[in-house]
């Protein structure tokens, strides 16, 4: 069934692989065009869920921004949602790289510092 | 009460006041927009021209010769770089040798020195990138080049140096006849009196003269769009390079400018409204045109196009004079080409003769012609930069780096006479952000300063006054 | 680290404190060089990095996917346990061949000298200016790293609507950062066919928001006086000329420019260096050094690369360099020359020196898109290394590698070419 066939750019890497899914019944059955594991991963969640994660930034208590990102990826559909809760955040500084501002921003995810601030 | 009230500040409303300041005059320039030198002296083509263009007897051949002596002393006092680089009327056809003979006598009749016709030959050694058609050329060694407004920043500077005072965003609305003279009042509603007005307005010369009564001339406008070239190919041409004049005008220029640039341009075409948008036909006449004057132009090293209007008015010819309305009403108006090179003369004049005959003129004890030294960092020696860092730290940091502009210099502009106040004005006085990069890396770090030292938040910041702020507010 | 410590001499110098110096002074360190400063004009390590909060960096080299910072930091941390000098908030003025380096700082101007130089000052963004866009100039023009500087770092948005002309990665990435912070993007528009930028960027920057890219489109006009209000795209033809009638009309604020990555080479051409006019940096062997003794040049500043893992791998080809040129001295060389031939926009190194061990990676970038081609390495008529590829963009650095053996039968320039239809 030709509607069932799924055409995708893969983005776990520059190569940006084009990959073609079959797909039944909501799954991926046959992955095919990746060049590695990942990608065969990417195509399977693509189908089903797309997730992404997110990078931005928050604000700290003394004005100053920190870049910060979600530990996983969220789901895509969720991510406006996500950065509305992102965008409430305040954190307190100093930062640093891998401190775990929020538990739980959505999704499961934690909302992690990707940077220094002092 | 003001004894003299100008209205412009442009380069003409800079230098007549900068030579009011000069007496016990209560002095004041006021300007429509966020800061001087934002009309006709922000984008033209920077030439001190030599005289022989103007017709024998006018205004305009008097004052350009004037202007022209003038200029090296006034623009070392003001700290205003300016170069005696010589122009070059290029000549491509046989006609074009016969206005040569034209011009050089005219010129000699305006009383301009050195003119020399070159041979194919001698403009060659003199411009080894000058096209093979070239068949000769008018030399005149008493051609050069300056910025336009750094000279209209630097002589409004020094004027309020000396206590003449500058009201910006005041937009004239009114003017108000009474017993003392005048009430002049802005859109906003500020109101100003004073005893005598010089209407320096450039474009609005004819708008403003009509507020007292006054519709002897109608001005009108010419946008000219240019192409700016990287410093890197600053040893192209290093003469002004000028096609013969035909009917159909001047034409465009190949130039160094005062900063080492190659400006090219200006393009010429009826614009009312003053608007300085470029067009796709603009540049590409000009590009057009430089490859007819020169070989090979580096047009990759573009790193700007802009336009400027020019205005002139309908009597075309410089209107100076007291306005037939009300003596104590002077009009500077319709200073065209050769207006900038004219600016010192046209001051002097005004100030002297038609000021001097409305209110006494008794010379300052203490008015000091030099502006505040007005250095570029960079220019220094070593040992010098160390001493002012060492004084000032902030001399040590580089903020533009295509420039090498740092913010000791940009902190002083912001402070100096006239201060700046938005983006464009800090570029105009520092040429910070002028260089390659059109600050790409140094925008952000200097409107940070400009909020810092004004006091504001970053979103309060404008490229060129109210209506151009940059940020639109912060992210969260 | 010797943070922010600087003595007037030193064996290796470092010019910039972004990925590839910092990579360069590492390995300079671990290939036995001691006396190394690095010389940084901002205030913190890590170049442009630090603005570039998005993931992607370092799949390559650390397997996962970094942030900028987050990819800066991890060689932030390995510089710190070495003794190695830097110089924060210090600009370099401008050097010359017998490596005097001219630095400012708040402390004043000296003169450092040098045994050896690493040039790693990167790349800047050509401007707007550059393209003799008509219209005016009114605030609400970017470039797109600008807008990046504004937004990540300082916190504030330059606008709300947004068109972008280039399709850049920085300019597609900013095309999402600009969505996520509640702006709308109207269009990207690109003046090539094709993109510029990395496919993944495509999708995961404008299909996943549903943002416009307009092939063959370029801005024709752009409208505003005091903030920009609109902006027109036009198609264009085969000569990149725009044809009448197929103007499309945005109103915006904001217009973002993405239109291409310049190595940045003012202290390179202070100091005299040959450049190439096809890379626009220097000319390097292929230890990354310089037509000058002793002065080595890496990353961005020799040849824009798509990843930052490659210039981390090339700046420490030139750290390995000058340690070996401290401690050894200089070497006699014995080159040829790389052309680019058919098809091809550039090659590095530009010079192979056949005295230097070791397999010689080519880095060079095609010239258009190609299908189903090949591109060979020729030297005396003969192919001495040779690739198939289904597809060759020029937004994609391509390598190939040539072994040692190849290199030491040299005896002529050799020259990658690109042939298509096989």
């Amino acid at each position: 069934m030709s509607e069932n066939i799924k055409n995708l750019t893969c983005i776990e890497c520059p190569m940006g692989c084009s990959i073609t899914v079959r797909v039944e019944n909501g799954v991926a059955i046959e992955v095919s065009g990746n060049n590695c594991v990942r990608g065969k991963l990417y195509a399977e969640n693509e189908v089903v869920c797309p997730k992404r994660v997110i990078t931005t930034t928050v604000r700290l208590t003394n004005g100053d921004v920190v870049s910060v990102k979600t530990n996983m990826p969220v789901e895509k559909s969720k991510v406006f949602e996500i950065m509305q809760k992102i965008n409430k955040v305040v954190a307190s500084a100093p930062v640093r790289i891998g401190d775990v501002l929020v538990e739980d921003i959505g999704c499961g995810a934690s909302l992690v510092a990707t940077d220094d601030r002092d | 009460m003001f004894d003299v009230i100008v209205i412009g500040g442009g380069v003409i409303g800079g230098l007549t006041l900068r030579e009011l300041s000069k007496y016990n005059l209560n002095c004041a320039l006021v300007e429509a927009q966020n800061d001087v030198a934002i009309g006709q002296s922000r984008a033209n083509s920077g030439i001190v021209h030599a005289g022989y263009d103007a017709k024998e007897g006018s205004l305009k051949a008097k004052f350009n010769v004037l202007g022209n002596k003038m200029m090296p002393r006034v623009a070392k006092e003001l700290g205003v770089k300016y170069r005696n680089n010589g122009s070059l009327v290029v000549a491509f056809t046989n006609e074009d040798l016969v206005t040569l003979q034209t011009l050089k006598a005219r010129g000699e009749t305006n009383g301009v020195e050195g003119l020399t016709i070159l041979s194919k030959d001698e403009l060659r050694a003199k411009e080894p990138n000058i096209s093979d058609n070239a068949l000769g050329a008018l030399y005149a060694p008493t051609g050069g080049i300056i910025c336009p407004y750094e000279l209209t920043i630097a002589s409004i500077g020094n004027a309020m140096d000396n206590g003449a005072k500058l009201y910006t965003n005041f937009k004239v609305s009114e003017i108000v006849k009474n017993q003392d003279g005048f009430t002049v009042v802005s859109e906003k509603g500020q109101a100003l009196d004073c005893k005598v007005i010089i209407n320096a307005s450039g474009l609005s010369c004819d708008k403003i003269a009509n507020m007292v009564g006054d519709y002897s001339f109608k001005m009108g406008a010419r946008k000219g769009e240019y192409i700016l070239l990287d410093k890197e190919n600053s040893n192209f041409v290093s003469h002004t390079l000028f096609f013969t004049p035909t009917k159909a005008g001047k034409g465009i220029l190949v130039t160094q400018t005062v900063d080492n640039n190659i400006l090219l341009g200006p393009t010429s075409t009826e614009q009312a409204d003053g608007s300085t948008v470029t067009s796709e036909s603009g540049l590409a006449f000009v590009i057009q045109k430089v490859k007819e004057m020169v070989k090979n132009p580096p047009l990759f090293n573009t790193i700007t196009s802009f336009a400027g209007v020019r205005a002139y008015c309908d009597r075309h010819d410089f209107i100076i004079e007291k306005s037939s309305a009300c003596e104590n009403f002077i009009n500077l108006a319709g200073i065209e080409s050769p207006g900038l090179t004219s600016a010192p003369a046209i001051a002097e004049y005004v100030v002297k003769e038609l000021i001097g005959s409305l209110l006494p003129l008794e010379e300052k004890a203490d008015f000091n012609p030099e502006r505040a030294p007005d250095y570029f960092f960079k220019n220094l020696t070593n040992e010098e930069k160390t001493q002012l860092i060492l004084k000032n730290p902030l001399y040590g940091k580089i903020v533009c780096r295509c420039e090498e502009i740092t913010e000791g210099e940009i902190v002083r502009a912001i402070h100096e006479n006239p201060p700046a106040r938005d983006l464009d004005a800090v570029k105009r006085r520092t040429r910070a952000s002028m260089g390659r990069c059109q600050g790409g890396f140094c925008q952000p770090r200097i409107v940070e300063i400009l909020a810092r030292e004004l006091g504001v938040d970053m979103t309060e910041v404008t490229k060129s006054g109210e209506g151009s702020e940059l940020v639109w507010g912060k992210t969260k | 680290m010797g943070e922010n410590k600087m003595k007037l001499n030193y064996d290796i110098v470092v010019i910039g404190g972004g990925p590839a110096g910092l990579a360069a002074a590492i390995s300079a360190y671990d290939n036995g060089a001691r006396d190394i400063l690095v010389i940084e004009r901002e205030k913190r390590l890590g170049g442009i990095l630090r603005q570039c909060i998005h993931n992607g960096f370092g799949l390559t080299r650390f397997k996962e996917s970094l942030s900028g910072p987050e990819y800066s930091a991890r060689f932030i941390e390995e510089l710190k346990k070495r003794e190695i000098d830097v110089a924060l908030e210090t600009t370099v003025l401008s050097l010359t061949q017998d490596k005097k380096v001219q630095v400012i700082n708040e402390q004043g101007v000296f003169t450092i000298s040098a045994k050896a130089v690493i040039l790693a000052m990167g790349c800047r963004e050509r401007s707007r200016g550059a393209l003799n866009i008509p219209g005016s100039r009114p605030a609400g023009i970017y470039s797109a790293g600008t807008a990046q500087k504004y937004i990540n770092l300082n916190g504030y948005m330059p606008g709300k609507r947004v068109v972008i002309l280039g399709s850049g990665d920085i300019g597609l990435i900013m095309a999402r950062r600009m969505t996520l912070e509640g702006a709308k993007v109207l269009a990207v528009s690109e003046i090539m066919p094709y993109s510029s930028g990395l496919k993944r960027n495509i999708v995961q920057c404008l299909n996943d928001f549903d943002i416009p890219l307009y092939l063959s489109h370029t801005i024709t006009e752009i409208r505003g006086d005091k903030r920009v209000t609109g902006v027109t795209i036009s198609q264009v033809d085969e000569n990149k000329r725009p044809i009448k009638g197929t103007e499309k009309h945005f109103e915006c604020d904001t217009i973002l420019f993405s239109v291409g990555l310049i190595p940045e080479n003012e202290i390179t051409k202070s100091a005299n260096i040959p450049l190439s006019p096809r890379t626009r940096g220097a000319v390097v062997y292929q230890n990354r050094e310089t037509l000058v003794d002793g002065i080595f040049a890496c990353g961005n500043t020799i040849q824009v690369h798509d990843l930052v893992d490659f210039v981390s791998e090339e700046s420490e080809i030139a750290g390995k360099a000058a340690a070996t040129y401290i401690l050894e001295g200089a070497k006699e060389k014995d080159s040829v020359a790389t052309i680019n031939g058919n098809n091809i926009g550039y090659v590095l190194p530009h010079r192979i020196d056949k005295n230097q061990k070791g397999h010689v990676k080519l880095f060079f970038r095609v010239t258009s898109t190609f299908r189903n081609c090949v591109i060979n390495v020729v030297s005396g008529g003969e192919v001495i290394a040779s690739k198939k590829r289904n597809i060759a963009v020029p937004g994609e650095m391509e390598t190939l590698i040539l072994t040692q053996d190849k290199i030491a039968l040299l005896s002529d320039d050799i020259t990658v070419e690109l042939k298509e239809g096989v």
